[in-house]
């Protein structure tokens, strides 16, 4: 695919061909991303979809396994967010780096997508009206169409 | 589950009619966020299926709102679980009744 932002490299690792706008963008997520990791209160819906209840029927359970697990996913994550923010402006990447990337990617998506509530089906009209939920959207979006192009690379 | 025993077991929270023989299951739940190409993705790359078996896998997540991805001992399945939170897919676990 000629216009790919992202593919595999005949010598090894990914291509990246991202214009600078773009990432001019992406270059807002590490920090978001960060803080909110660190700083956000655990109760927060978006904290509570990246590290889920373990159980559905067993709120000790989940707690207990939330204490076990939940400092080893949260270094996962911080680790996954330094590799994309120091490879920002990098035209090639490792498998490991644009596995980083993935996984900052599908962060940010998980995030935009509980806050704004998406469903399956929702369009831009759905978000029409406030201009900073339109442009959460519009993130959405292309975060969606980008992580679409770094799953076909990675699997390809 | 309101109430629970008192602490006095080494056994795990939450394993009251404790069944060592029984096996335990990993459901992974429909969300409306992740991608369907990054769900096969994961259930590939975490698991090592075939991508026939993840896409599956992935279909019967989407259309029947969950699916069973893995089982086997609890221990094996609270890891699959925690790696299945540090990508993003909304995963639990349960004994297999």
């Amino acid at each position: 695919m000629p216009g790919a932002p992202v593919k595999r490299s005949r010598r090894g690792g990914f291509d990246l061909r991202i214009p600078a706008r773009e990432r001019d963008v992406l270059a807002t997520l590490p920090d978001m991303l960060r803080a909110l990791l660190v700083e956000g209160d655990a109760k927060d819906p978006v904290l509570q979809r990246l590290f889920p209840n373990a159980f559905t029927d067993n709120e000790e359970a989940s707690t207990e396994f939330r204490e076990i697990v939940h400092d080893d996913l949260l270094e996962q994550r911080l680790a996954a967010i330094d590799t994309m923010e120091r490879t920002l402006r990098s035209d090639h990447l490792t498998e490991d780096e644009l596995i980083a990337w993935l996984a900052a990617l599908n962060d940010v998506r998980l995030v935009l997508g509980v806050r704004l509530a998406v469903t399956e089906e929702a369009t831009p009209a759905d978000f029409a009206g406030d201009p900073e939920t339109e442009g959460s959207f519009e993130l959405y979006r292309y975060l969606s169409f980008l992580e679409e192009y770094v799953v076909e690379a990675l699997s390809s | 589950m309101a109430q629970t025993a008192p602490v006095e077991t080494e056994r795990p929270v939450g394993d009251e009619d404790v069944a060592p023989d029984v096996p335990w299951i990993v459901i992974v739940w429909n969300d409306p966020i992740n991608l369907m190409s990054y769900v096969v993705y994961v259930f590939q790359k975490l698991f090592g299926y075939p991508r026939d078996k993840a896409t599956k896998l992935m279909l019967d997540v989407h259309q029947k709102g969950r699916a069973v991805v893995s089982s086997g001992p609890r221990e094996r399945c609270e890891f699959d679980v925690s790696r299945l939170h540090a990508h993003g897919l909304w995963a639990t676990l349960q004994k297999d009744r």
